[in-house]
């Protein structure tokens, strides 16, 4: 059996009287590539998010590389050091040159020569394929190649699991494709990924593992084959035919 | 195209623009007309009294004026303007206040050093800039030291400092020691510490919703019954630890303005990165907040720099106590007009030059980047 590295049981969360994660249980194996859709509101975004800590679960437990998520400060900072995500809004530093937002957590995090760490942010922008925008700032670069910064920020760390929370939703349609390329490429190289995505070219392609969520729930979790051509639960049936026919 | 034609174009520009916004209908054309003529007569009359009908050091009969009797204006009334003698008499006093004067150039090299300590804050692309930025920290250590003394200098106790001397010291050390103590104050307003977090709501709402006068007085009457026994500051101390706490509350909301415009997604972003709270603030929240509040925080700044002539009421010659004491010598006593000018005019220096800088900040901040 291969190694675990992301382990969710009985994982619930409110927010005030709102129920959005219920009893979540989940398990990642080591270069496993988990694609996540379902209706908005359905606590896929929330479930990443607490991989890393973004949000505070409240019953259950979740363990990422052996250390279980807590309060602990040291804890959270061990596996944020390890897991890398991607945001719907991109969310790069607007004050800052491509260049310094990627070098900047290997400099500050990782204490990095500066010399060092602008190299590899360099080798990383090479790797999304825009080594030439190094010196602009992230106002002056179009969505696609925003978000693709936003993923050589995250490499830069060197994590080996990454989260992309709707990495596409925000970006124009003719710029889908040089994104969904970046991340076909790192899903080769063995990564360990979750995606919420709907995106389902990208799911049939990358994807071991699909999985849909609806109020707060894992309804559904099948290999690709089954999940599209054969799902299970009438809720699974009616989202695939909303979002495949569009 | 040849130099006239180029000339003749912008000449039309120039008609054109003047057409279209000063006389482009009739009733436009007779409101430019009145407020012409508005705007001659007061200038005229101004520039009269304060220059041309204006006596300097001499009146109209050649004579040194040496006191108020000896003004062109109180020799043939109605005639003259401004005696500006005044301020040429009590012109140590108005820099140095009652410092000695065989050491006021302590304070002249204090003043001399004041732009070469604050050009590398305010300016990011001059040479040496690193340099500029470590006299900025040695700056208020030897100001110090050159102003009240000590191995080597005589000490001037700073109940003989006044006049320009006290509000640059108020208003530049007020401002300088605020600025830090307000971004904690306004961090800690929205932290999630909530002993933290109250402890900086109720210091904030509390200076805020007193007057500074209040304040002046709570502190050069009530800091001693707080302090022990033998431990007794001067004057002008406590006046800046009051001018300083006031800055601060004002300073800290404004920065609390800026942080709240930082969407959410930034700190996600740093924190997902590993940065800590530290980290996250100094190098992405800060840098963008202080950006956004730039000009609350330069009209703050304005403000304070103004209200440092409040401490005349604790007792301290600023440079409106200075001027007020002038008026109250019997030898030049009612030339309030010159007086008050005079100090108007030195405020409006410094108050416009810092207007001045947040614009050119803003436009560069705007340029630099997004």
């Amino acid at each position: 059996m291969s190694e675990q590295v992301i382990q969710l049981e009985k994982v619930n969360k409110w927010y005030d009287d709102f129920h959005v994660l219920k009893d979540v249980d989940l398990s990642v194996e080591k270069g496993q590539k988990i694609v996540i859709c379902g209706p908005s509101g359905s606590g896929k975004s929330t479930m990443i998010r607490c991989i890393n800590r973004l949000e505070a679960h409240q019953e259950g437990k979740i363990v990422v590389h052996g250390t279980e998520l807590t309060n602990d400060l040291k804890n959270i900072d061990l596996i944020r050091k390890n897991v890398g995500m991607v945001f719907q809004q991109f969310n790069l530093f607007p004050h800052l040159s491509v260049l310094d937002n990627i070098s900047l957590a290997p400099i500050w995090v990782k204490k990095m020569p500066k010399k060092e760490a602008e190299e590899i942010s360099m080798s990383y922008l090479e790797k999304v394929k825009i080594p030439e925008q190094a010196e602009k700032f992230p106002g002056q670069l179009s969505g696609g190649q925003q978000q693709r910064v936003a993923i050589a920020r995250s490499l830069a760390m060197n994590p080996d699991i990454m989260l992309f929370d709707e990495p596409t939703s925000a970006l124009d349609p003719e710029m889908i494709k040089e994104v969904l390329d970046v991340m076909i490429q790192l899903a080769e190289e063995g990564m360990t990924m979750l995606v919420v995505t709907h995106e389902m070219g990208f799911a049939k392609t990358v994807a071991d593992q699909m999985i849909f969520m609806d109020e707060g729930r894992i309804v559904e979790q099948a290999k690709p084959e089954e999940f599209f051509n054969n799902p299970k639960s009438d809720r699974t049936k009616l989202f695939l035919s909303q979002i495949l026919n569009h | 195209m040849s130099t006239s034609a180029i000339q003749n174009i912008s000449h039309n520009k120039y008609y054109n623009w003047l057409f279209r916004n000063l006389f482009s209908s009739w009733v436009n054309t007779l409101l430019t007309i009145i407020a012409l003529i508005f705007i001659y007569q007061v200038g005229s009359f101004c520039l009269n009294w304060a220059i041309f009908a204006a006596d300097f050091r001499y009146n109209f009969q050649g004579e040194l004026i040496t006191d108020r009797g000896l003004c062109s204006k109180n020799i043939m009334p109605g005639e003259y303007g401004a005696c500006w003698a005044i301020i040429y008499a009590r012109w140590d006093q108005f820099m140095y206040g009652l410092y000695p004067i065989e050491e006021a150039w302590r304070v002249n090299l204090v003043y001399a050093l004041l732009p070469l300590a604050i050009i590398g804050i305010l300016f990011d692309k001059i040479p040496f800039r690193k340099y500029f930025i470590y006299f900025t920290f040695v700056y208020p250590f030897l100001a110090y030291f050159m102003l009240y003394g000590g191995p080597g200098l005589s000490v001037v106790g700073t109940n003989k400092w006044g006049g320009l001397l006290v509000t640059l010291f108020l208003g530049v050390t007020g401002i300088g020691l605020a600025f830090p103590l307000s971004i904690l104050l306004a961090l800690g307003r929205r932290s999630k510490m909530p002993i933290i977090k109250s402890l900086c709501v109720v210091f904030i709402e509390f200076i805020r919703g007193v007057p500074l006068i209040t304040l002046l007085f709570t502190a050069n009457v009530m800091l001693p019954l707080f302090l022990p026994d033998g431990v007794n500051p001067d004057n002008l101390l406590r006046a800046l630890v009051a001018v300083t706490l006031f800055q601060s509350a004002y300073m800290a909301e404004a920065i609390r303005g800026g942080l709240q415009a930082i969407p959410r997604g930034q700190v996600e972003a740093a924190q997902s990165l590993g940065l800590s709270y530290w980290q996250t603030t100094r190098k992405i929240v800060l840098p963008q907040a202080l950006k956004i509040a730039i000009p609350p925080i330069v009209n703050t700044c304005i403000g304070l720099f103004k209200d440092t002539s409040l401490v005349l009421i604790i007792g301290l010659f600023d440079l409106l106590g200075i001027g007020r004491a002038a008026l109250a010598d019997m030898t030049w006593t009612k030339l309030y007009y010159e007086v008050y000018v005079f100090i108007s005019l030195v405020f409006f220096i410094f108050c416009f030059g810092m207007s001045r800088y947040s614009l050119y900040l803003e436009k560069k901040l705007k340029t630099d980047n997004i």
